[in-house]
């Protein structure tokens, strides 16, 4: 019996690849560097790391072959800029995450344990939260370019498990980040279950696990529809799940909390890309026939997210906790643009992914400045008056919510028109209108905090904003001027995400 | 020449010397915030002076693609009632920042921060009367609430923040609604032979009525809510209370245009049939507003909240005027805005005279004014008769050109909205009385009256007051070319005048 050697094309692998070394080399420098070099050894590595591979991206956007690992991965146009994206988006959370001040100094120890109080003692901060991050985002690379079920199954652990351990790493509040790392945990594995079951059901009506032989089942039409309706439900739960979409969404409000904040940034920017990255080619191109099944349920779910997610939000006394209930209604803007089913919603969907993603940065960068003696003050309450203390991050902290908000000159806006628009030119009338109607609610939430900050009196309760790093000053810095440059002119972005997002199928 | 570029440019250039200027000296921000408002109404009068009358197409036209892969220009041009409109825009703001030289020291902020927002809000004003791509129009449209919200919210007394938020998410709102309209025109532009926001090209659009009547009333509601027409007014209030004067001039006398200059411009020009449709309820909302308004502000005893009411009835009038669909009403509304903007200048200018010195707003403090400061009493009663629309005054010519051009068509309404003429002259004689006559109220004994600084800043407008009052036509001969324009493009012809008796 003949052996054939599987063609890798390790090119087009090679910014997972990179990753994926980086993020050992970091486990090894955690276990033989000294406690004295090992943060800024880590903090180097993984910025170079990700350096490496955003330039291995940008190599191979034109490469000439676009299937690698035996067609289990496919890089096209999307999979570039998502993956370019995701990129861009850890290297200025990793800035912010760098200030390690956030983080336990030994996760293994129990909380309030002598052990702890002796590594904090000693300065003994491990910090393992580089290679965790590293393994995420390698997992989030080939989320949105696998083009098998297998693959897409193992990106999706590989990009969830890192994330359950580095909520649970926050230094403050252990055991509210712990219990946020369990939630997260089990209701993850549970969202995995359904996904694994929705595979199992795609196998079997179409006898194939990569997406062009669902695909070919699909347009043929011949299958068993019980079938497919059933695997595609199951896999847009564990799709929705990770996207925070309602019902799925119960757990991101809880971890958005507990997680250290350095962690929800990330999470909240890179995790929304990648999986909507993922679903935006599972729907556009392995379920695009069928959408007389999935477009209606899941332009209700869009609806539903929009609405519950900025209505819920005007509720909400912590900060972290409005940023979770307000990258729901996000969420819900962001299914516009896979129900839309058109290259204006392809393109418009990625634009919005950047733009979103590098604003979260940036608004959660903010959020870990604004500190008392215990750490983090995350309470609204206290942040009144933070114009008047520190006018420059009450000021950037007020650009992003506007952008959020979607006001005109910001990238916000741009993403918004343009998903929305995408999405009405596919019919989805009801979606756009629910749209529209949520933002009104949601900029009233974002406004309550600009009014907080700017007009009313500080309370005097020992709220202070720490004076940025320097890492954590150009992350703002980065996103801020981002976020301004693509509301006032987005033309140069837009184009060169026209020219390149095309999905192979 | 790219005059209106320029005109937009020279504001913000303005405001960034300001920012480069060191907080402490704020009288030299003062000075350059002056400098470049009265630089801005210099090079805007010298466009006006090229402008060609008579020429109903667009002027100063600008092109320039934006976001090509959404068919966005940058596109800038003006016809009549554009130029009336930033003509009156720019004439204010060295006004308001002359006469409002102090009413920036009690805000949350520094006076430096006052005239940034100031003169970026300069710049968008010009902005949002100039654009001809509507999502440039939509753009500026929604950034200019931003600071306007902070002008209210950080400089103004009493509930300021619960005002400026009122009135940002009622503006938001409506602003949305319109989004979405817009939305549906791009989509519709795409499917009829190319993407594009260019209010000309989208003016050609084919559409079902249906579609019409709903596209209309998202971008109408936007507009009621600005202009503010009664039931979707009471941010107004609320906002001319707490703002500063300064800022209440440029809230209402210019922000507020935005709402009846996008009726014209946009309604009427995108949605001629929805416009014919709508035209019998809009009418009666108008009428609605301009008694509404007048008996409110009868009621009123603080004094700012009596003005912004006058407004809302003048607002009454205008969209009467606009939705008359003859040209008289047309060319009446066009000059009523002009008009409005002066005498509501000049009665917030005075009247914030009135209050920095007797530090209340209540119109029952007041009293005697006459008296102890007769120049601030004059100039009150004056900047009161406009509003009241005395003969003589500007403000006459431009309310009786729209319950002319409104009986032509519609009598019934024309004849009710007289009403709201009787009602002003209550509205504005209560108060004047109050304030200004009958014996001194104990505590104004000393009041101090104008003094030169004021005189210079509110002397303008009381001129322009006067002047078109007698002679209006140099205005009217740039508003009828285009207010014609418009009617004709509805397809309407202004009724023939019926003689009563041979």
């Amino acid at each position: 019996m003949g052996f054939t050697a599987p063609v890798l094309n390790y090119t087009l692998l090679s910014p997972i690849l990179i990753l994926l070394a980086g993020a050992l080399i970091g486990v090894l420098v955690e276990a033989f560097v000294s406690k004295a070099l090992r943060s800024i050894t880590q903090l180097s590595i993984t910025i170079g790391t990700l350096v490496l591979s955003l330039a291995q991206v940008w190599k191979i956007r034109n490469a000439q072959s676009t299937t690698a690992a035996m067609g289990s991965v496919v890089i096209d146009g999307p999979a570039i800029l998502l993956q370019a994206i995701i990129l861009i988006i850890a290297i200025i959370s990793v800035f912010v995450i760098a200030d390690t001040d956030h983080f336990t100094a030994l996760a293994a120890a129990l909380p309030g344990s002598d052990e702890e109080r002796h590594a904090v003692q000693t300065g003994n901060q491990v910090t393992e939260v580089y290679p965790l991050t590293l393994f995420a985002i390698s997992g989030m690379m080939l989320f949105p370019i696998s083009s098998d079920l297998i693959t897409l199954f193992v990106a999706l652990e590989m990009l969830s498990l890192p994330l359950y351990l580095m909520a649970g790493l926050s230094r403050r509040r252990r055991l509210a980040s712990q219990e946020a790392a369990l939630k997260y945990f089990l209701l993850g594995a549970f969202s995995s279950a359904f996904f694994l079951f929705g595979m199992a059901y795609l196998y079997g009506y179409s006898a194939s696990v990569t997406f062009a032989g669902i695909r070919e089942s699909v347009v043929g039409g011949s299958g068993n529809d019980v079938l497919l309706l059933i695997g595609i439900a199951f896999v847009s739960i564990g799709l929705l799940f990770k996207v925070g979409a309602v019902p799925f969404h119960a757990w991101s409000p809880d971890v958005y909390q507990g997680a250290p904040t350095p962690i929800t940034g990330f999470m909240a920017a890179a995790t929304k890309v990648a999986a909507f990255g993922a679903m935006l080619r599972i729907y556009y191109t392995v379920f695009a026939n069928a959408q007389w099944s999935w477009s209606p349920l899941l332009s209700a779910i869009a609806i539903i997210t929009m609405l519950f997610g900025s209505f819920v939000a005007i509720a909400q006394r912590d900060v972290k906790r409005m940023l979770a209930y307000s990258s729901i209604a996000h969420a819900g803007f962001l299914l516009a643009g896979v129900i839309a089913l058109n290259k204006a919603g392809l393109d418009a969907s990625i634009f919005y992914l950047f733009a979103y993603g590098v604003a979260t940065v940036g608004a959660f960068a903010i959020v870990t400045l604004v500190r008392d003696a215990n750490g983090e003050v995350t309470d609204l309450n206290r942040w009144k008056g933070l114009g008047k203390r520190s006018p420059w991050i009450a000021a950037t902290f007020a650009g992003f919510l506007l952008a959020f908000a979607g006001i005109p000159l910001t990238s916000g806006f741009i993403a918004k028109f343009s998903i929305f628009s995408a999405a009405y030119e596919n019919g989805a009338k009801g979606v756009v209108i629910a749209g529209v109607l949520s933002s009104a609610i949601a900029a009233f939430f974002y406004i309550r905090v600009i009014v907080l900050m700017f007009f009313t009196d500080p309370v005097q309760d020992g709220t202070s904003v720490e004076i940025p790093s320097a890492l954590t000053r150009t992350s703002i810095i980065f996103s801020m001027a981002l976020t301004l440059a693509l509301g006032l002119y987005p033309a140069p972005l837009l184009d060169f995400i026209t020219s390149l997002a095309t999905f192979i199928r | 020449m790219i005059w209106l570029t320029l005109l937009m440019v020279l504001p913000l250039a303005g405001s960034v010397v300001v920012a480069a200027l060191p907080k402490a000296d704020e009288k030299l921000v003062k000075q350059v915030a002056l400098a470049t408002t009265l630089i801005v109404m210099a090079a805007t009068i010298a466009m006006a002076t090229t402008f060609q009358r008579d020429n109903v197409e667009l002027q100063f036209v600008e092109k320039y693609s934006w976001i090509p892969s959404f068919g966005i220009n940058y596109a800038l041009g003006i016809d009549g009632l554009a130029l009336v409109l930033i003509l009156m825009s720019t004439i204010l703001a060295p006004v308001v920042v002359l006469a409002g030289w102090n009413e920036s020291h009690g805000g949350r902020w520094s006076v430096k921060t006052f005239y940034i927002l100031i003169l970026v809000l300069e710049t968008m004003m010009i902005g949002v009367f100039a654009a001809t791509d509507v999502f440039l129009f939509y753009v500026i449209f929604e950034a200019m609430l931003i600071p306007v919200y902070f002008l209210i919210g950080g400089y103004g007394t009493g509930e300021r923040s619960a005002a400026a938020v009122k009135f940002l998410i009622y503006s938001l709102f409506g602003g949305l609604l319109m989004l979405a309209s817009i939305i549906a025109l791009y989509v519709m532009s795409g499917a009829q032979g190319g993407h594009t926001f260019d209010l000309a090209a989208l003016s050609k659009l084919e559409m079902s009525s249906t579609t019409q009547n709903l596209l209309f009333l998202g971008f109408f509601i936007a507009f009621a809510i600005k202009a503010p027409l009664w039931p979707l007014h009471t941010w107004l209030p609320d906002a001319a209370e707490s703002a500063t004067p300064g800022t209440s001039v440029l809230l209402l006398g210019v922000l507020d245009k935005v709402g009846t200059f996008g009726m014209i411009r946009y309604c009427l020009t995108l949605f001629p049939e929805a416009s014919k449709t709508f035209t019998p309820l809009i009418l009666v909302l108008a009428v609605i507003s301009i008694v509404y308004g007048a008996i409110l502000a009868i009621g009123q005893r603080d004094l700012k909240r009596l003005i912004a009411f006058t407004s809302i009835s003048h607002f009454g009038f205008i969209t009467m005027g606009i939705f008359a669909m003859t040209s008289q009403g047309h060319s009446g509304a066009t000059l009523y805005m002009f008009n409005h903007g002066f005498s509501t200048a000049a009665l917030f200018l005075v009247g914030g005279c009135m209050i920095s010195r007797r530090r209340s707003s209540t119109i029952a403090d007041f009293g005697g004014l006459q008296r102890v400061t007769p120049v601030m009493a004059w100039m009150f009663f004056l900047a009161g008769m406009s509003s009241l629309a005395l003969p003589g005054l500007s403000s006459f010519v431009s309310e009786f050109l729209v319950l002319v051009g409104t009986f032509t068509r519609h009598p019934v309404h024309a004849v009710i909205a007289t009403f709201g003429i009787v009602l002003a002259a209550l509205y504005i004689l209560i108060p004047v009385q109050k304030a200004l006559h009958g014996p001194t109220t104990p505590g104004n004994e000393n009041l101090s009256d104008l003094n030169l600084r004021e005189k210079i800043a509110i002397a303008p407008v009381i001129a322009i007051i006067v002047f078109l009052g007698f002679y209006p036509s140099p205005l009217l001969k740039v508003i009828n070319p285009a207010a014609s324009h418009v009617i004709a493009q509805l397809g309407f012809s202004d009724p023939l005048p019926t003689s009563g008796s041979k």
